[in-house]
């Protein structure tokens, strides 16, 4: 805990509650959830009911951390102050192995990101607030190629 | 339904930076709107209002410019479906006229981002805010990014955009932002949220719009002057934010343009001239596409060579759309639509008979079509 990087008081935070804490939780682990339902759907964000068959037999699933990058921007205007010293920076969707798809940053530099291309999870644990990033696995996927 | 109903009356504010609240902008298009179709505010019993989206959590906000123009309407409310309200509101008021729920309709939209605040255009998106994500931009630009991936869509294309709507806003003199555009100076706007440019993106609008729908033969009876009937609508939306959608390259054009066409009876090919909602060149550049004027990624065959402007294949917003006219979303369309068909246009195209018009909201969630004509 000692190690812990503090945030920016202006930072801004999830909104965690009795539905989303398993996965913030989760995530202070090093670790990825999402549901999975009886029914056979998976998902992200999480939610109360299961968006396909509108059941509760669900349970958090932990991912393998394996996913594809399916786009990525990059911005050079920072809406919030808390971003002002990073840009520019990027934020990517990438699809996790067991489907859900999820907001993420991928952090290698944006010259090298491609579509398609293979990333793994990433989550530093010293921050107040872990959040689920990304590195691109190399020499794996996409166009991407060790330059 | 083709040709039962008119738009009888159009009518707007000056747009731009106004520092006027919003219900005050909805009751002055009403009023115009009004004045144009030659109706007396009386006989009015729909009022359908598009939410400002500067303030989408206002409540009874419907009742509040029905309350500015002193109505008691049957029929009344506030809508939120982004920037296709303007267009389904049409269509709701339709449905309430063929059902005998209501006689004359308003459907109105203003907003005062440019005086007001602009923070509905910058907010955090969920719990995604600790990641940057920020902006409606954004959405667009993960787009914009899958776009070029996936067909190889070239920046001429998002350019031809973005200098049809400044060629044709150029010499309106209603409109906003009045400089034409060349591919020069396009190359040279700077990134906002990379790959789109600032000259992608649409403008920060304060602005009314209203317009006046009964039916046809209503409108004979007022004897309305100027009325353009309404041969198809549709609607269609996916609801999906982005990381859920399957595919990030197809709008919900496909649908909701489908139902106006079949309503009509018409083909793209029938099109004289379009109005294409143009928050970003992206959305026009997919519109296009999803509506079946080209095959899928092939835009580029399609807006090359000013094919888009004035005197080409098919002009597009040619009061200069949300790049140039004003940023307000979507209902300056329908009326530069209904120009078209009157004749009136200041960029009018030629003897028009179809004349298309698309709404679209959200980050490409909701979509919806009409096509006027006689």
């Amino acid at each position: 805990m000692s190690a812990m990087k503090e945030l920016q008081t202006d930072y801004p935070v999830p909104e965690v509650d009795h539905i989303n804490r398993p996965y913030w939780d989760g995530l202070k682990e090093g670790k990825l959830f999402y549901q999975a339902c009886a029914c056979g759907h998976h998902w992200l964000p999480p939610r109360a009911l299961c968006p396909q068959c509108l059941g509760t037999e669900w349970q958090w699933k932990m991912a393998c951390g394996q996913a594809e990058l399916i786009s990525w921007v990059v911005y050079h205007v920072a809406y919030h102050p808390a971003f002002k010293d990073k840009v520019p920076y990027n934020v990517a969707i990438v699809a996790l192995d067991e489907g859900p798809r999820l907001m993420t940053n991928i952090l290698d530099d944006s010259e090298h990101l491609s579509i398609g291309a293979k990333v793994s999870l990433l989550v530093d644990t010293t921050l107040a607030v872990p959040l689920a990033q990304f590195q691109l696995v190399k020499n794996t996927g996409g166009t991407y190629e060790v330059l | 339904m083709r040709g039962r109903y008119v738009i009888a009356g159009v009518g707007h504010t000056d747009f731009g930076k106004l520092g006027l609240d919003t219900v005050t902008l909805n009751a002055m298009a009403c009023g115009r709107a009004l004045q144009d179709a030659g109706v007396d505010k009386s006989l009015v019993d729909g009022l359908f209002v598009k939410v400002p989206t500067s303030a989408p959590k206002e409540i009874l906000y419907g009742q509040k410019v029905s309350e500015a123009l002193g109505l008691q309407p049957r029929w009344g409310g506030a809508w939120d479906q982004g920037g296709a309200a303007n267009i389904t509101l049409i269509n709701m008021a339709m449905m309430a006229i063929e059902t005998g729920q209501c006689d004359i309709a308003l459907i109105s939209y203003a907003d005062n981002p440019r005086s007001g605040t602009r923070q509905a255009y910058a907010r955090p998106r969920g719990n995604e805010a600790p990641y940057g994500w920020f902006s409606t931009a954004a959405g667009y630009a993960m787009i914009h990014r899958r776009h070029v991936a996936e067909h190889g869509t070239p920046e001429r294309a998002f350019a031809a955009v973005a200098m049809a709507a400044r060629k044709h806003g150029a010499t309106n003199p209603k409109a906003q932002l009045r400089k034409p555009l060349n591919m020069d100076e396009y190359m040279a706007s700077p990134w906002v949220v990379e790959p789109l440019r600032r000259d992608d993106c649409c403008l920060v609008s304060d602005g009314g719009a209203a317009v006046v729908v009964m039916s046809a033969d209503r409108a004979r009876q007022l004897q309305v002057k100027n009325p353009v009937p309404i041969l198809g609508i549709g609607g269609a939306q996916t609801s999906f934010d982005l990381p859920l959608r399957e595919t990030l390259t197809s709008t919900q054009a496909v649908r909701s343009g489908a139902q106006a066409f079949r309503m009509a009876g018409l083909k793209p090919q029938d099109v004289d001239v379009a109005q294409i909602y143009d928050c970003f060149t992206i959305t026009a550049l997919m519109t296009l596409e999803d509506y079946g004027f080209c095959k899928k990624g092939r835009v580029n065959d399609f807006v090359r060579d000013g094919q888009i402007e004035i005197g080409g294949v098919l002009p597009i917003n040619t009061a200069g759309g949300l790049l140039s006219e004003t940023g307000m979303p979507g209902m300056q369309l329908v009326i530069e639509g209904v120009r078209q068909i009157r004749g009136t246009a200041n960029v009018q195209v030629p003897n028009a008979k179809v004349s298309l018009v698309s709404n679209q909201g959200g980050v490409m969630h909701t979509h919806s079509t009409l096509i006027l004509g006689n």
